[in-house]
């Protein structure tokens, strides 16, 4: 990819701090720096496409490293769990010979999986030595009869967020537009309700959890087109410009793909959340205000006004156990705002939250949730989020699965919130298992046990080990 | 000898393999108070670092020299002088790996040249050891990776002494031209390869102590990686492991223990840095392999076997013979590492197993020594289509072989790298006699639970019960024909279903 592509990409007029600098060009700084590269965001936002082949074109470290580690379920095929690699070796590379193998490859992939697409990851080692990565596709797709879609998505190239928007930027280029939606079954006709075709970008259905929502789309006549991209079909993803709505769900780095179906193709969208009652409804109510559909809007309040009663019903008893106990959240970019609204629905008081990958944006809404006096944290490193829980008093850490064990193996309580976790926290139903699990570690007795000290060496612990306080 | 089949496919399915820097990095998380720091774009650590924290359950620390585009096309020389200045300023490592990718070997750095470069414009931090090691994923797999790591550490540690033998006893003054062999009389170096887990290592120094020598593990992820809560809540570094002045003493020790063939190498080296003289050992699963090791430590101290490990041995001569009705003439698919591949073959082989399927991500030496006709350089889809073919009934691999016994129907014990669905495997004792005694139990184990297939109910065609369906009789006939014992068991095998039939006919095959 040329320099000046990945500069257009960083260039997201959809973004209020577009005028500022861009993050993708802050270098990372050697010996000091965690996080992803954009093969691996370009990965995690294509992957859960269930019926393409999504073959990793490099040597085997990205590929062997990462495969089958998502937490993103389908309801139907799951060619998306086979990892698959062109695992080049020292010879392919000497030889030049990369181009032919990932011709070979697709050609394979096609012959024993029957895939509804083929999706090539191109990765430092051929990104240096020059595959050219589209050719191949292209000639690969004139032979296989199948669509290959080239995704450049090489490691150096940039950051997570940076592959996140490569990914949409392929699919905008390659797919979408590519197809069209079959129409309403007549037999899912109901009297009364006009159906609505609309998209959700950046839903990636962790844990299956989207299927607590998906129901109620449903009974309002929404029909989804595609979810970009937990669950869905290539054929979801060809007939995406046909879209009245769109919703951003997650991850902002998705935001050209609902900006380029806003220019090119009049579809308005809107940025919302599924976490938390409170932004559940809200997403909903948007959905019927960008439709202007009367009758939608009546029913969509009714829904909500149902669908809370019942909810708030059913929080109560866990909103006791959980009511005070203090959250110290940190996870990336719109999730350190929208999980933000779903804790404090159960009463919990999130004392400081991350925002090291967050857009002025996220910040903005940080603001507006919890108050101008919000503590932000930058620094994401072990001994930080340890200092700021001790600091903060939190009662426990929300954050990604790579901090899990930080929490642990200093003895505080800890909920995963990332893509790699076993549990659905989204919609009205999702809010009861994000409880238990809030609860359940929470209230769990272990704490107790590793923290109180072996009964010989009662007297001589000096100073204050974090874990010695007892959980408030 | 077991033929070796080469990769014959552009596409590598549902990968086995992991790659060498992510060995190297193992290696180094095995040494105490280190950092390893992988030369190469930021997602070649962050991915290692999720792999790790996923199969150990512990934080880990590693890090990246961060190369992006411009420092890719034009050089990334500054990138590594930068990262080491970083991690030794911020952290104080006692060491720090540095590992290469395949982007930064493809890109052609020149590793040794800027570890003296970093030490030259920084000459404060010349008392960390900084081990450079060339580890580009384009070849070999986690073993090989592993074992370049460990060669490179011994070959920036282990101080040079005369090779030739010792002509006085005990050296000291003058220590130039005489060799340190046996200063330390009772210290034994052990080479560990990386078959061998935490609770491996645990054991085998359990093992070592107990004939009253003092083993110096290189390198020792058991006191890292084993899981265990401490006071230190936090640490940008490894916690435990081979103490760095420890492996400094390495050419003082009686005796050098190599675990693992791919350990040979960097055996070779210390051979030649210290003519400490080594005793080599493949694995250290089953009866023989493990006769052979106390046998040697037993030679080596100059002490009987203590009759704990005779006891030992005795409990697994009897698992041997509980197990063995089950095990015997069990099918068995296999797919790891190298040496792991091999050790597990040899156990089950020892037991009246058939090793039909074994594949290996990477070529290497030991891969002629696996009990198998054939092994596969390949993926766990290769793994698949064999074992079907052959009718397997049990799978050894990683985790992610998970699905593929879920698709052949048979039951999988998890072993290598990675193992992230279960709780424990990091951790799991395989050797020594305790191991591979319960090895054995949880193989026979699988056996019970899966292996046996109750006959289906027959109904005559004569009886007609009303409300009561029954098999038909003329197709169940028709069944029964094709298991006649006598038949090709590799012809017959091909679905799940038929493999029941197999089964049968086997067991019967042993009644005889």
């Amino acid at each position: 990819m040329q320099a000046r592509d990945i500069a257009e990409l960083l260039n997201e007029p959809a973004c209020t701090h577009n005028t500022k600098s861009k993050s993708g060009c802050a270098r990372p700084k050697p010996g000091a720096t965690a996080g992803g590269c954009s093969f691996d965001g370009a990965q995690i936002a294509l992957l859960p496409i269930a019926d393409v082949a999504h073959i990793v074109h490099g040597s085997i470290a990205c590929a062997g490293s990462s495969w089958d580690n998502r937490g993103t379920r389908s309801s139907g095929p799951a060619l998306y769990r086979t990892g698959m690699t062109t695992d080049l070796t020292e010879q392919d590379i000497i030889m030049g010979r990369g181009e032919k193998r990932l011709f070979h490859a697709i050609k394979q992939a096609v012959d024993s999986y029957s895939p509804a697409a083929v999706f090539v990851y191109n990765t430092c080692v051929p990104a240096l030595i020059g595959d050219d990565v589209s050719a191949v596709c292209k000639a690969a797709s004139d032979q296989c009869g199948v669509p290959v879609v080239p995704v450049d998505c090489a490691g150096f190239y940039g950051t997570k967020n940076l592959g996140n928007r490569i990914a949409g930027e392929a699919m905008f280029k390659y797919v979408v537009g590519t197809g069209e939606p079959l129409p309403v079954p007549v037999e899912a006709q109901r009297p009364g309700i006009t159906v609505h075709d609309v998209n959700l970008i950046g839903e990636y259905n962790i844990a299956g959890e989207f299927w607590h929502v998906l129901p109620l789309f449903d009974e309002l006549g929404l029909r989804i087109l595609c979810t970009l991209s937990g669950d869905a079909r290539f054929g979801d993803v060809q007939t995406m410009h046909r879209a009245q709505a769109n919703m951003v769900v997650c991850a902002k780095a998705l935001l050209n793909v609902a900006r380029k179906l806003q220019t090119d193709y009049r579809i308005p969208f809107f940025e919302g959340s599924f976490y938390g009652v409170t932004d559940t409804s809200m997403a909903f109510r948007d959905f019927a205000r960008l439709l202007g559909d009367a009758s939608l809007t009546e029913r969509t309040e009714a829904m909500i006004a149902r669908e809370e009663a019942k909810i708030n019903l059913a929080l109560d008893p866990w909103r006791e156990k959980l009511r005070g106990k203090r959250v110290l959240l940190y996870t990336g970019g719109v999730k350190s705002w929208s999980i933000v609204s779903a804790l404090q629905d159960l009463g919990l008081i999130v004392v400081a939250t991350g925002t090291n990958k967050s857009t002025e944006e996220d910040k903005a809404r940080i603001r507006e949730i919890m108050g101008d006096n919000t503590r932000m944290i930058t620094d994401g490193s072990p001994k930080a989020l340890l200092g700021a829980v001790k600091e903060y008093q939190a009662d426990i850490l929300i954050a990604g699965g790579r901090n899990m064990y930080t929490a642990l193996k200093a003895k505080v309580p800890f909920l995963d919130i990332n893509q790699e976790r076993e549990f659905g926290y989204e919609g009205y139903d999702g809010m009861i298992e994000l409880a238990r699990q809030l609860a359940l570690t929470l209230q769990s007795p272990v704490w107790q046990s590793v923290r109180k000290p072996a009964p010989w060496a009662q007297s001589s612990v000096p100073g204050v080990e974090l874990g010695a306080e007892p959980c408030r | 000898m077991a033929e070796i089949l080469k990769r014959n496919k552009a596409l590598s399915v549902n990968p086995l393999k992991a790659s060498q820097p992510m060995g190297a990095a193992l290696a180094f998380l095995g040494i105490n108070r280190a950092i390893p720091m992988l030369h190469g774009s930021q997602g070649c650590s962050a991915f290692g670092k999720v792999f790790f924290v996923r199969h150990f359950r512990e934080p880990i620390p590693l890090q990246t020299t961060a190369m992006d585009q411009v420092s890719t096309v034009m050089n990334a020389d500054e990138n590594v002088i930068e990262g080491l200045r970083a991690v030794a300023e911020k952290s104080r490592p006692a060491l720090i790996g540095l590992p290469t990718t395949g982007l930064s070997e493809t890109q052609g750095t020149d590793i040794r040249r800027l570890v003296k470069q970093f030490y030259a414009q920084y000459p404060e931090y010349a008392h960390i050891p900084v081990v450079p090691v060339n580890t580009p994923d384009f070849s070999g797999c986690l073993e090989s990776g592993y074992a370049l790591a460990v060669k490179a550490i011994i070959d920036a540690l282990v101080p040079e002494s005369n090779p030739l033998p010792n002509p006085l006893p005990l050296a000291g003054e003058g220590a130039n031209v005489k060799n340190n062999v046996g200063r330390r009389k009772k210290q034994v170096n052990v080479l560990a390869g990386s078959f061998l887990t935490p609770g491996d290592i645990e054991h085998v120094v359990e093992l070592i102590e107990a004939f009253g020598l003092r083993p110096m593990v290189l390198p020792d992820i058991a006191g890292s990686l084993d899981g265990h809560l401490s006071d230190m809540e936090t640490s940008p570094l490894t916690l435990g492991g081979t103490s760095v002045p420890e492996i400094y003493s390495m050419d003082d020790s009686a005796a050098t223990l190599v675990l693992g063939n791919s350990m040979h190498d960097a055996a070779d080296l210390l051979q030649t840095r210290t003519a400490v003289p080594d005793y080599r050992f493949d694995a250290l699963m089953g009866l023989d392999a493990v006769d052979a090791f106390v046998a040697a430590l037993s030679r080596i101290s100059g002490k009987p076997v203590p009759e704990k490990i005779e006891r030992q041995r005795a409990q697994l001569q009897d698992a041997m013979v509980d197990s063995h009705f089950m095990l015997g003439f069990a099918r068995v698919a296999i797919a790891a590492d190298p040496d792991l591949l091999c050790g597990f073959s040899r156990l089950v082989t020892e037991m009246g197993c058939e090793v039909v399927t074994a594949v290996a991500p990477a070529r290497a030496n030991i891969l002629a020594g696996v009990t198998a006709k054939q092994v596969i350089i390949g993926d766990l889809e290769d793994l698949e289509i064999a074992a079907k073919q052959h009718g397997a009934q049990l799978v050894i691999s990683n985790s992610h072989a998970v699905e593929t016994a879920r698709r052949l129907g048979i039951p999988l014990l998890r072993a290598g790298f990675p193992q992230y669905d279960l709780l424990g495997g990091y951790q799991r004792l395989w050797v020594g006699y305790k191991g591979s005694r319960q090895t054995l139990f949880d193989l026979a184990n699988m056996m019970v639970e899966h292996g046996h297939h109750e006959i289906a109910p027959y109904v005559s065609v004569y009886r007609r019960v009303k409300g009561e369906g029954g098999r038909d009789a003329t197709s169940a006939a028709g069944q029964n024909h094709i298991a006649r014992p006598g038949v090709s068991e590799e012809a017959n095998a091909v679905s799940p279903k038929q493999w029941d039939r197999n089964h049968e006919t086997s067991a019967a095959g042993q009644n005889h």
